[in-house]
């Protein structure tokens, strides 16, 4: 079934689509001239050779993971202790983020420690705390209103000293409009290199899959503050895509590498390219 | 960020300086950079084009006042016609009863149990009622615990059932615990929860059921995307919510989410909520809100 002809009518569809799910303008339209590019050749094609050329030009402007082999959870991390500073700002899902993660790493064997520096927001180390009974992963923690700089510093340094392998150090969420939270940030980072010059390995900045574009401003921001090196899309097991994420990917270059898709320690999937770009195709056949 | 839509607009019209009538023709070149800026500020795609017929009825023929340039009279319509869309009669909460009975809903991490202590402290320090705050998420680690906490810092007494795991008789045991306490206003923080979410949507319709609120509100994070309307769409088929609440106003998002919403459910925006203190809770301004989405 379908057209035979990629006609104005079927890049409109395709605008549709892509900026439903999030995608953003400017992203929609450069994959749609190069979609525009490569059909201009041959007019005469179908709905499914289409997809196709669509699906490839989506999928280059995802960025692949540098590091992407770690990320079965079985293989040796580069460093040890391996230090992931997970940031973003509230409500995205941080801090769910880190008992899946520290599931996942504990299942494949390796010794995980989670350090609560989010000391602000009401019951955030109570939560922390269940996940680390949850998964069976000892946790560093102070008071709430403690400085997270210190927590963070402490949970490294138990992490040198007990032999960990992987360190997942929870933060208060904010908003990245926030300059005194964000230099709050650049400060656990420093206080964390005091312990170890080339840490953190890994600066998670997790993303709410339902966010619109204000998740660019997000990426950048964050960026700016602590180098972000890799991202976390959440929640999506809802109808919302995530589509954002290719705008990030074509300004930021940064990589997807978990998506988050319930709220069992279970629900976390390493990013698979393909899936992400086939989901935002599936908005169209609804 | 974006570019304002003056901005975008001013370019638009470079080329028709001095004409003294919005026409058909030169409408139509800026219809579709209304929309672009609609869409990048996350006003839902098909809303945005609905919007810009509108717009491009209303504008078309309106003489250009000497004082004023194209662009300007276009932003001006654009953001009358948005103002005139999230505005209308402004709704109060409704918090009588004995006890009024308020139910909080909304996607997980949206803000409800915040606002909920927010609500709470502006019942009881502007409109000197005595709350009960209910800890009615039975799922998420440490939920009730966030409410026990906030609760306190407010001078709020919060209902609690650690092992009970089920949250309509904990909702049915607050309001009678209310009534013995002489409490005038409950306020139910429900679990985060998906639209598609079958079973947890079942559950919030539960409640409902069983305490009869006078409110309900659906917190809505308003950095959210396209997919606001989807969702608002189902809690409002759900529930028939009385009201919405948009929270992280504090940040730097546009917040076309708010108009997706209102055009979608036609139900009002009784608060927005912009911070983690409990005390920035404000009433929505349909003016600042279309301000906001245009980016001046
Ligand atoms: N459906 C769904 N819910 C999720 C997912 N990830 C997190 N959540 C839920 O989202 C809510 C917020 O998650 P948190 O982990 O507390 O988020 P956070 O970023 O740590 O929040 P703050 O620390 O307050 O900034 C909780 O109700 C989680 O259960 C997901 O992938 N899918
Ligand atoms: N900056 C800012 N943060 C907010 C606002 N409202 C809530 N938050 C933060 O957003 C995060 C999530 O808020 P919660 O009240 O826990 O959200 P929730 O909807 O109850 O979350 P679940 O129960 O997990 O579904 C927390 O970090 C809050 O401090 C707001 O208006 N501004
Ligand atoms: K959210
Ligand atoms: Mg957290
Ligand atoms: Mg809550």
């Amino acid at each position: 079934a379908g057209k035979s002809t990629v006609d104005e009518e079927v890049l409109d569809s395709l605008e549709e689509a892509l900026v439903s799910a999030d995608v953003g303008i400017e992203t929609t339209v450069k994959i749609i001239e190069r979609v525009e590019a490569r059909v201009a050749r041959d007019k005469y094609i179908n709905t499914s050779e289409l997809n196709g050329i669509l699906q490839e030009e989506i999928e280059a402007t995802l960025v692949d993971a540098p590091t992407a082999n770690n990320y079965d959870f079985q293989s040796d991390l580069p460093k040890k202790p391996y230090i992931i500073l997970v940031v973003g700002v509230n409500g995205v899902g941080k801090t769910t983020t880190i008992g899946k993660l520290a599931y996942n790493f504990k299942k494949a064997g390796k010794e995980v420690l989670l350090g609560a520096a989010d000391t602000f927001r009401a019951a955030a180390v109570d939560q922390l705390t269940i996940w680390s009974e949850r998964t069976g992963v000892p946790i560093v923690k102070q008071a709430m209103g403690s400085d997270p700089a210190a927590v963070a510093f402490d949970t490294v340094s138990s992490a040198v000293s007990r032999g960990s392998d992987v360190v997942l150090i929870d933060t208060a969420g904010r908003l990245h409009n926030k300059i005194h939270l964000m230099d709050e940030l650049s400060k656990i980072r420093r206080v964390i290199q005091k312990v170890i010059p080339d840490a953190p390995h890994e600066v998670l900045l997790v993303l709410d899959g339902s966010t619109g574009q204000n998740a660019l401003e997000q990426a950048k921001q964050f960026t700016a503050a602590t180098e972000v090196t890799a991202l976390a899309i959440t929640k999506l097991d809802g109808t919302a895509k995530g589509g954002v994420v290719l705008a990030i990917a074509n300004q930021f270059k940064i990589p997807v590498k978990f998506i988050g898709v319930g709220e069992k320690m279970e629900d976390l999937l390493v990013f698979d390219k393909h899936e992400f770009v086939e989901s935002l195709f599936n908005l169209e056949r609804r | 960020m974006f570019e304002s839509l003056s901005d975008r607009l001013d370019s638009a019209f470079k080329n028709l300086k001095g004409e003294g009538k919005i026409t058909d023709l030169n409408v139509a070149a800026t219809v579709k950079e209304i929309r672009r800026a609609l869409v990048d500020a996350d006003v839902n795609y098909k809303i945005a084009k609905e919007f810009t017929d509108t717009v491009r009825e209303k504008a078309t023929g309106e003489k250009v006042i000497t004082a004023i340039s194209p662009s300007q009279l276009m932003v001006k319509i654009v953001k009358d016609e948005l103002v005139s869309l999230m505005g209308g009669e402004a709704t109060e909460l409704n918090a009588k009863g004995a006890p009024a009975v308020i139910l909080i809903a909304g996607l997980q991490g949206s803000g409800k149990t915040t606002f909920s202590g927010k609500l709470a402290n502006y019942l009881k320090k502007q409109k000197k009622l005595s709350p009960l705050l209910v800890a009615a998420d039975v799922y998420r680690p440490a939920a009730m615990e966030q409410l026990r906490v906030l609760g306190e810092q407010i001078g709020v007494d919060v209902h609690l059932e650690l092992e009970n795991k089920n949250p309509v008789e904990i909702a049915q045991n607050a309001i009678r615990e209310a009534r013995a306490k002489n409490k005038n206003v409950v306020i139910i923080d429900t679990a985060g929860r998906l639209a598609v979410d079958e079973a947890m949507m079942t559950e919030v319709a539960n409640i409902k059921s069983a305490v009869n609120p006078t409110e309900i509100l659906f917190v809505v994070d308003s950095m959210t995307g396209q997919d606001a309307v989807n969702t608002a769409k189902a809690f409002n088929d759900r529930l028939d919510f009385s009201g919405v609440v948009l929270t992280k106003l504090d940040g730097d998002t546009r917040g076309g989410a708010a108009l997706s919403i209102k055009y979608t459910v036609e139900k009002p925006i009784k608060f927005v909520s912009s911070g983690e203190k409990l005390d920035t809770l404000d009433v929505f301004y349909p003016e600042r809100m279309a301000q906001r989405i245009l980016g001046m």
